[in-house]
Formats: C-alpha cells, structure tokens, sequence
C-alpha cells in the first residue's frame, strides 16, 4: 500500500520526530519501497500457525521483593541536560 | 617481541601465562596500533589509562598464578555496550556525551576474567547499518583494500569499528552485536571470525537495546578457537536479564578437536539465490568439499521460508526499535535541542529526536511505529510473527532429521566501497542481511569464518549455522573449515 | 452459609427537559500493589522519599536496562483475583503501551492488554439492608506506575520526580454496571475493604494508591435493560473517561457533574464526543484533557523483553487456600453468631482491624454489648483524637474487662463510661482501677436502704406527691443515686425506693 505524505507526517508525529514539509514526499516514498518489499509476507499461508513469542522456551524469571536498588539519586541525574532542585527538568506540560 | 599486537588470544594467553609478555607490554602494542590507525576510524573513545591500569591488575593477578584464559587480554568494546564513566552513545549523536553509571554484564564478565579495554569502537548507529555509514562518528573503513585501488571499503556493520580493528590487529579481539547479521558480516567483509551465539547465552543487560529479540552480543575474533575463549568468558546466566538462559556454559575451547566424521552437514537450496557472484558459489563449493574431505555427511536440504525472512525482519526489528528508542527524549540524559520561544514538550520531543537520530535511524523508527499503529498491527506485526515461528520450524525441521549445523555462504558479496549504496534505496543495502538473518529470527548460534578471497583481493566469508546451544559443535566444524582453508591473509598496511 | 439474596437498587434517574436520563458507570481502579520494591526493579516504593531517590536505572529507562519481575506483585494480583471470585489465568503477557510523557522515562507502559492475569469476576455492592449490586468484573492486569509530574513550582518548566515510576498496580476493570454516583462511591469502598482483607494493597487514597478511572454515560430508562439483554453497547450512550480521582466525595461530584454536561448537551440536539476528562475540584468540573487525545494510537505489542507469564495451578490453589475470611462472609458470621444487626455488623466489618478487635472483646461475652461498646465508645472518642482503631490505647482486653465488670453488676453503666475514659487516658486494669477507687457499685441492700430512708425523712412533701403520683419514684432514685456518688445499684436502689413508698 502506497503511503502519501499526510500518513508520513501522521507517523513522524508519532513518532515525535519532526520532518520538514517539504521532505515528507521523499520519505513517504521511501516507507512506500520498504512496505512494499515487506508485502511480500502477504504471499505466506500463516493460517493457524501461532505468532512466534519468544525463540528461548523458558519460564519467566522472578525476583524477590526486596529492595535492593536505589538511593543513588545524583547517579540518577548524572546524565540530564537539565536538572534542577533533584527533579528532572523540562519545558512545561499542559495537561 | 614485536608484533604483539597481531597475536591471537590464546597465542596471548599462553605467552602471558608462560611470562613471555606482560598484558602491559600487550596493551602498549595495541595502543600504539590503535594511535596509528586514525585513518581507520574504528577506535572511537580511547581509553589508554583504564587500559593500562587494567593491564597491570591482570599481569598482578597472571603471576600470583591462575588466572583466567581472558587475563590480560587487550580488547575493543563496541559502542552499543554501556561501560561505567566511559562514553557510550550507540554511535548516535542522541547518545551525546553520555556516561553510563553502570557496567552491561558481557564486560563485567570479561573484566572480572582480567580482560583489558583499549575502548570503544564504531558502529553503525543504534546497530542500524550493514556498512558503518549511519554513525555520528564517521564510517570505520575496511584495513582491506582491492588490489591496486585505493577506494575505501565498508567493513561492514553494524559491528563495523570491531571487525576493522580485529582486521588491523588494534586489539586481540572485539565484542560485537548481531541483530541481523551484525557481528557475522563484517567479519566476512574484514576476513576474521565473528560468532552470534544462541539467543539468551549473553545477557543483554547493559547492551543498548535495538531489536530485543533479535540482539545478541558475541565474539569478533583472529580465529576460531579465540571466539570459543572469548565466548566462555561473555555468556552465561544473568538474574538482571529475563531472557537470558539458565543453562551451563561448557568448555567451547574443549570441543575444537577436528573430528567432524559422520556429522550432517546442510546445505540449503533456497540461499542459492539467483545473480549469485560465481565466486561466492565457488567459495560454498568449496566449503562443502572441505567438511566432506574432513568426514562429514554433506546433505542438501530446504529452508521454505527463507525467503520471507528479509521482510519479517524489516517488521519485527524496526517495530521493536520504536518502542526501545523511545527513551531517547531528551529528558533524563543525551542530546536535548535548543528550543525556540514558545516551544513546549512536544517541540522539545520532535526536535531533539530530528537532530539525534540520523537518517537510517528515523526511517527504521518511523516504519517500527507505522506497522504497529492503529489497523495494521495484525497485517504487519502479527503476520510477521507468524512466518517467523514458519522460519525457526524450517530450522527445527532441519535438525530433526539429524542435520547438526547448516553451510551458507556469509554474505552475498564481498565488502563495498564507502558511499557506493549512498543513493540506493535502502532495500538494496537491506539486502546485505539475506544469509544472516535467518538465524537471528530462529534465535539461533552462526558463526563466520573467513575462508578466501576474491578475484579482487578481498576476504569472503562462510558462514555455519548450529543447533541452539551447540556453540561448541559449531565451532568445531568452523575450526574444521578454518583449518582446511589456511586462511592466512591479512591486510596489508596502508593507514 | 452466606446469604447472598438482595434486590437491585434502583438507579439514579435525572428528569431532563426532554424525559429521563439514567446514568451508566464503569470504573477502572488502578490499586497499588502492596510490595517493598517496584515491579520490575529493585528500587523502593516507599512513598515521601526525596525526589529520584527511590529509582533505579531501570526506572529511569537508562540505555539498556531491563526489566525481572517481582514475584509477590504477581501473587498479590492473583490474590486479589480469588477475593473477587475471579478466573486466574495460567498463562497471561506483557505487553508495551507506547505514548511520549516526560514521567513515562521508557516510552512505553509495561502492561498487559491482550492477556491480562485475572479474567471475570464480581463485587457484590450492598446499598442497604437487602439491597445490593452486583457489578462484573471484566479483567484486572498488571502494570507500571507512571511517575510524577510537577507544574507548579516553576512558570516554564515542569519538574519530573520518578520515584513513583515502575510501582506495581493492579488494574481492576468493572463492567459498565454501575448505575449512580452513591453506587460509585460505594462499589469503591467495597472494593477498597476487599483488598485490604486481603492486604494487596493499603487503600491509602490521599497518597493516590488507590485512584479510579470512572467512564460516565446516559441512556434513557430501558437502555440499559437492553444492553444487558444482547450485550450491544450500541444501546448504551457515548462515554467520556474522568481521570485519575482520589476521593470518595470527588468520584460523586465528578459524575453528578458529567452526566448533566452530556445530558445538556444531548438536549440540546448535540453529541456526547467520546474523550478523556479531568475533575477540577475547586469548580466541581471536568474538562477536556486535550493533551492526551492526540496520543491515543498505543502501538500495543508484546513486550520482548520478557517472555510470557506462567504460573502454576497448585501454586494458585496454595494462594487460593492461604485467603482471609472475606467482608461479606465476616458480616454475615457477625450477624449469626453474636446477633448483630446488619448496621452493626457492617460497621464491624468496615475494616479487618476493627472486626478482629471486636471479636477479641466479644469472644465470650454478650456479642451485642460488646459491639455497643466498641462502636459507640470506642469509635466515638478515637473518631475525638482522630485515631483508628490500630492506635487505640484501649486493648481489646480492656474493654472485655470494661464490659465484665459491668456483666457481674459491679459497677453501673454510667460508672462504666467513666472507667472507661480512665483506662483510656491512663490505662490500667479496669477490675484494679474499680477496686483502688473505690467505684465499684453498692448493692448492699442495708446501706442502700439507711440512704433510701434518708432521703425518704429528709423530704415529706415529695413523699406526699409521691403517692399520688407514682412517677415521682425517679425522682427518688436520682436523689440515692446522687447521694451515693453513683455507686449505688440503681436497680436496687428503685426497687428498695417503691418498697418503701408502698408503690
């Protein structure tokens, strides 16, 4: 299925990526080559074959409740381009 | 000694238990390869002073007697693997000046084995390439050129800086990842080994996740036996990874002992794919006759659904890559983008994820989130899933009539040049991953060895296909391929 | 046996221009799990810590983390299941529910849309005496908790603290059974006493471990009927969701408010939209959340990092087993056993703490004046200090005295409140404190006769009266009480006082 431009920039938003207007063309074609090369699962008969969840047939791991991590909020920031006050900051949000 | 640099691991390993060398002098040899190979941009973040502290803890630890087989070894470190204070940025510029406050498990493991890292090397973008070209830092280039050209190659990728800095013996050995092919066909394009084990042998913990349930971190090595070395010292159960397996980690190095006689051996008719180069036919010919000289039983058999595992792949991973990438906001570490007046939260998303992520990155995340957006979830992802369970029962179906590891040939070409596929469009360079990924979608182990060169100098690779777990059988008969093809070239030195 | 017979309250009905509307409520109750670390990591769910202390780099989404599940999140959610009566499922899957927020450092929830754990089950709402609703559970699942985003301590920026990031909830869906805002009010208290019979989750809704989700729609009287017969929706109006509400009072307010919006919207020839809505409780409305409309697409899929989630059928009967006496069947043995009215029984049973303390006092004693003393006593002064029953400085041993003490006629029930404001003030034996001062009752007949004969001489004229008018006795008697301090039988002191004025 071909994609046009406004599905492009539905998806770019999506995704929280913004694309210049005037590039949404070109990439509507190129999501078109890739979707088209990807059809091609279409020609598969998946009647009754279950969808593949896992390639490792193994029982989920648990953990205890305990608390065993933690404590480490300067660690935690360490890496934010805007902190402040021991919170993370970021331009306001309009709920 | 000279040369240091160019030996293997467990040439390494013997000299320096033997006190012939010293780590440090080893790790100086590297270092001093690695200053010298600018032009090779595989070494991205150098880090000479951990290195030599940790070269020095090991020549400790290798004369107080019994130390591990990894002990003192110089290794390079994808990018993808988070390693505490050293920058660690997947090759994005997203990742800009990130400093993990951990250690993934894979290089805890090898530096508690007493392995030394000579720092960080280049990548394709969040592992998203098959030619190193979508990273920030630049592409890596190929230590290999054609003969009597100087056009610089790809070394592959998405593991592109390891198998350049393996090729041009910057270190001993490299850590890769192999989502779709990512460790196996560089190491094709550079002419050295490179393993994906089975998936959920290494933690994923601490690796920067592409495509969860594709990716699995694995040995990119001088030979085969060094890739069972090093593997031993990488896998094994971790508590902090729900999807890597409680299961014993034999004695890979213990399993090379040659004898292949009476094994099967199969080779799939559907990865005779049509304008096949001659010489990549000839290689898998040649392949086939050295495991049948060493004994094996080499049979033909069928993989139905091999064709279809090009686009399940290209659903599954991106739509995985959508949601693992979208922690990359620019909230809590990274690159944030500046804002304008009036930008608020959704600017600051879209703008920061416009500059972070190139454009491979963009295209994959942007195709991940349209198959699995409203309506299209079972058209795309669903059925995806489904002919992948189709892929991994060929497989099954393979080895239930007793076949223990699968030929192929590792790549459909030899390396390119840099920027040769800049205008293809990106189903072609897609088609880089046709013999590889495969396995990733079965979750299973492949290795590839290099096993000759083509008509233009340049290395090609063989890759084998084993039974999940079987790390050891397989390398046995890639140790058997090795050995039979004396693959002894090596690149010789421009940069 | 549990006698679980009741009719159906009416529903709320609300008389519009255009006829009557009724409403239609469905909640969705996010409870949080009662467990030490978070779901899928290790760090505290402590609440009050200082901000980003309680997180790990799982919670945080650093690059390549990965998340292991809690075990005792799982078992409380199946707990939680088997106390609504509910299916378990053996086999159930995460899923990855994906929208940008700041405080959803992953990008996505880890939740559980296709197979959630628990399936369909029920919570009987009683609404008085023989009245009760029962409303359907569809599901409850598992998921992460989001963190917390504040607005207002600075003019441009938001500030995200996530120690609240990756604590388990259990999501407990109703079915659209829910017919008034009382209802809502009382299917969350019901539901809140459950779980915390079963200790999965403390109730604690000022701290936001318990807040509802409510979908809020009208139909026409009949509608309803008509959905509930073919199971078509169609029949039912459109819904609006109101967010995120952490109060009994705010549930009521918010739904009375909503279904008068949509109500005035449709007679006025208009549309309900379909939309998520937000309570402002200093205007008493919802308003339009549009922030998170635009995001709706959630991209579900299975989540890749952990495979799905088995349990086993012994372990769900070991579970199953290891189940308190529940609020219903706890009321309904109160009512039997100590004879109770359902008023009392339902007050006893309000909490596990307050049942457990009064069968403690009531354990061999008179069941009904044991729960006189525990309700209008005892609830009554620590409701005066603002305590629960938890921190009450009278022990069930205590009050058991209090009320022994009165049983052998020891001291007069008057006597007894004060006994009883000592003990909870001072503490101490009851029987000891009765002894050491003196208040135990007097029912000496001769002293209790020379006080009668006292008063009797000291007032002729009432005597007099008296005759005439037997009533004046009383009189009498408080005039003996009064002289004897209180200590005096008042039984035998109106006895003794009509003996001797030949009434």
């Amino acid at each position: 299925m071909p994609i046009d431009a406004k599905t492009a920039a539905h998806v770019a938003r999506l995704a929280r990526i913004r694309v210049e207007e005037e590039r949404l063309p070109a990439l509507a074609e190129e999501f078109s080559a890739i979707l088209g090369f990807i059809e091609q699962l279409n020609e598969v008969d998946v009647e009754g074959v279950e969808p593949m969840v896992s390639v490792s047939p193994m029982r989920l791991k648990r953990r205890p409740d305990v608390v065993t991590d933690g404590s480490m909020p300067e660690k935690i920031l360490a890496n934010a381009p805007d902190a402040r006050e021991g919170f993370f900051a970021v331009p306001k949000v309009v709920e | 000694m000279g040369d240091l640099n160019r030996m293997t691991i467990a040439e390494a390993r013997d000299a320096l238990r033997r006190g012939e060398v010293s780590a440090v002098e080893l790790t100086e040899a590297c270092l001093a390869a690695i200053e010298a190979a600018g032009a090779l941009n595989a070494v991205v973040h150098g880090t000479p002073e951990l290195a030599l502290e940790q070269a020095r803890a090991a020549d400790a630890r290798l004369r107080a007697g019994g130390a591990p087989d990894m002990c003192g070894i110089p290794l390079g470190i994808k990018d993808l693997f988070c390693t505490r204070g050293v920058p660690s940025q997947a090759a994005s510029f997203i990742l800009n000046g990130f400093r993990p406050e951990y250690e993934s498990t894979v290089t805890s493991r090898l530096f508690e084995a007493g392995a030394v890292m000579l720092g960080k090397l280049n990548m394709d973008e969040f592992a998203m390439g098959s030619s190193n070209e979508t990273s920030t830092y630049g592409s890596a280039v190929n230590p290999w050129r054609r003969v009597d050209d100087e056009t610089p190659l790809t070394p592959g990728g998405s593991s592109g800086g390891s198998a350049a800095a393996v090729a041009a013996d910057l270190c001993l050995a490299a850590t890769g990842t192999d989502t779709g092919g990512s460790i196996r066909q560089p190491a094709a394009f550079s002419g050295i080994v490179g393993l994906k084990p089975t998936y959920g042998r290494c933690s994923r913990w601490g690796i920067i996740a592409f495509a969860s349930s594709l990716d699995q971190a694995g040995p990119m090595t001088k030979s085969v036996r060094d890739a069972a070395i090093m593997l031993a010292a990488m896998a094994g159960h971790d508590p902090k990874d729900s999807t890597s397996a409680d299961i014993p980690v034999p004695d890979f190095e213990a399993a090379l002992n040659g004898d292949i006689r009476g094994r099967k051996i199969g080779i799939p008719r559907e990865y005779r794919m049509e304008g096949m180069p001659a010489e990549i036919e000839s290689l898998w010919a040649e392949g086939r006759r050295m495991l049948r000289d060493a004994g094996a039983e080499v049979v033909d058999i069928s993989l139905p659904h091999t064709k279809y595992a090009l686009p399940a792949y290209y659903v599954i991973a991106p739509a995985e890559a959508s949601s693992n990438l979208a922690r990359y906001d620019g909230v809590r570490y990274g690159h944030r983008a500046k804002l304008g007046a009036g930008d608020g939260i959704t600017e600051m998303y879209e703008k920061t994820r416009a500059e972070g992520f190139g454009d491979e990155v963009q295209r994959r995340v942007m195709i991940g989130t349209y198959v699995l957006s409203a309506g299209f979830y079972d058209a795309y992802y669903n059925r995806a899933r489904k002919v992948r369970t189709l892929i991994a029962k060929d497989f099954e179906d393979a080895f239930a009539q007793g076949v223990e590891a699968i030929l192929t040939p590792t790549t459909p070409s030899a390396a390119f040049g840099l920027g040769e596929m800049a205008d293809a469009d990106p189903v072609r360079m897609y088609l880089n991953d046709v013999f590889t990924v495969t396995v990733n979608l079965a979750g299973l182990p492949a290795v590839s060895v290099p096993a000759g060169l083509d008509s233009q100098g340049l290395p090609l690779g063989l890759q084998l296909i084993g039974r999940p777990w079987e790390e050891g059988a397989l390398l046995n008969a890639a140790h058997v391929i090795e050995t039979a093809a004396g693959f002894a070239s090596r690149p010789s030195r421009w940069w | 046996m549990l006698d679980l017979t009741f009719d159906a309250p009416k529903p709320r009905v609300i008389s519009g221009a255009t006829g009557d509307w009724e409403m239609v409520i469905g909640m969705e109750v996010h409870a949080q799990v009662a467990s030490k670390a978070k779901l899928f990591s290790g760090a505290s769910t402590e609440f009050g810590a200082e901000p980003n202390s309680n997180v790990s780099f799982v919670d945080a989404a650093m690059p390549g983390m990965l998340p292991v599940i809690n075990e005792f999140c799982v078992e409380q959610a199946v707990r939680t299941g088997l106390g609504l009566k509910a299916k378990i499922n053996l086999k159930s899957a995460f899923d990855r529910k994906n929208y940008f927020y700041p405080d959803l450092p992953q990008g996505y929830q880890i939740s559980q849309l296709y197979e959630p754990i628990v399936g369909e089950g029920e919570v009987i709402v009683w609404m008085g005496e023989g009245v009760a609703r029962r409303v359907r559970i569809e599901r409850i699942h598992i998921e992460q908790d989001a963190g917390k985003s504040i607005h207002d301590m600075d003019p441009h920026m938001s500030f995200v603290d996530l120690n609240r990031t990756g604590v388990a909830l259990m999501e407990i869906v109703s079915r659209p059974d829910i017919r008034g805002p009382e209802e809502a009010a009382a299917y969350v208290t019901k539901l809140r006493q459950i779980l915390r019979y079963l200790g999965t989750c403390d109730g604690n809704m000022q701290n936001g471990n318990l807040r509802a989700d409510v979908n809020v729609s009208v139909c026409r009287p009949g509608d309803y009927e008509r959905y509930r017969e073919s199971g078509d929706f169609s029949h039912l109006g459109t819904r609006c969701e109101i967010k995120n509400m952490n109060s009994m009072r705010f549930i009521q307010q918010a739904i009375e408010f909503e279904a008068r919006r949509q109500i005035a919207i449709l007679e006025d020839g208009g549309e309900v939209v379909q939309e998520t809505r937000l309570f402002d409780p200093d205007r008493g409305e919802t308003r339009s959340m549009r922030s998170k409309e635009e995001a709706h697409d959630y991209r579900y899929f299975p989540d890749p990092d952990l495979l799905p989630l088995e349990i086993e059928q012994e372990w769900v009967d070991a579970i199953r087993d290891s189940l308190p006496e529940l609020p219903d069947e706890k009321k309904a043995r109160f009512i039997a056993e100590f004879g109770l009215s359902d008023y009392d029984a339902s007050v006893l049973t309000a909490d596990v703490e307050s049942a457990a303390y009064f069968e403690d006092v009531a354990r061999g004693r008179d069941g009904k004046l044991a729960a006189n003393w525990v309700i209008n006593e005892l609830f009554g002064r620590l409701k005066k200090d603002g305590h629960d029953i938890t921190r009450s400085p009278v022990s069930p041993g205590q009050l058991g005295g209090i009320i022994d003490l009165i049983r052998k006629g020891d001291i007069s029930g008057k006597i007894a409140k004060e006994l009883f404001e000592i003990v909870y003030t001072e503490g101490g034996d009851p029987a000891r404190i009765v002894e050491e001062r003196g208040m135990k009752q007097v029912t000496d007949a001769g002293a209790i006769e020379a006080a009668v004969d006292e008063v009797i001489a000291a007032n002729p004229a009432q005597v007099e009266k008296a005759r005439d008018n037997p009533k004046l006795a009383g009189w009498f008697v408080g005039q003996v009480m009064k002289a004897t301090g209180g200590k005096a039988n008042p039984k035998a002191v109106n006895e003794i006082v009509r003996k001797k004025l030949d009434l």
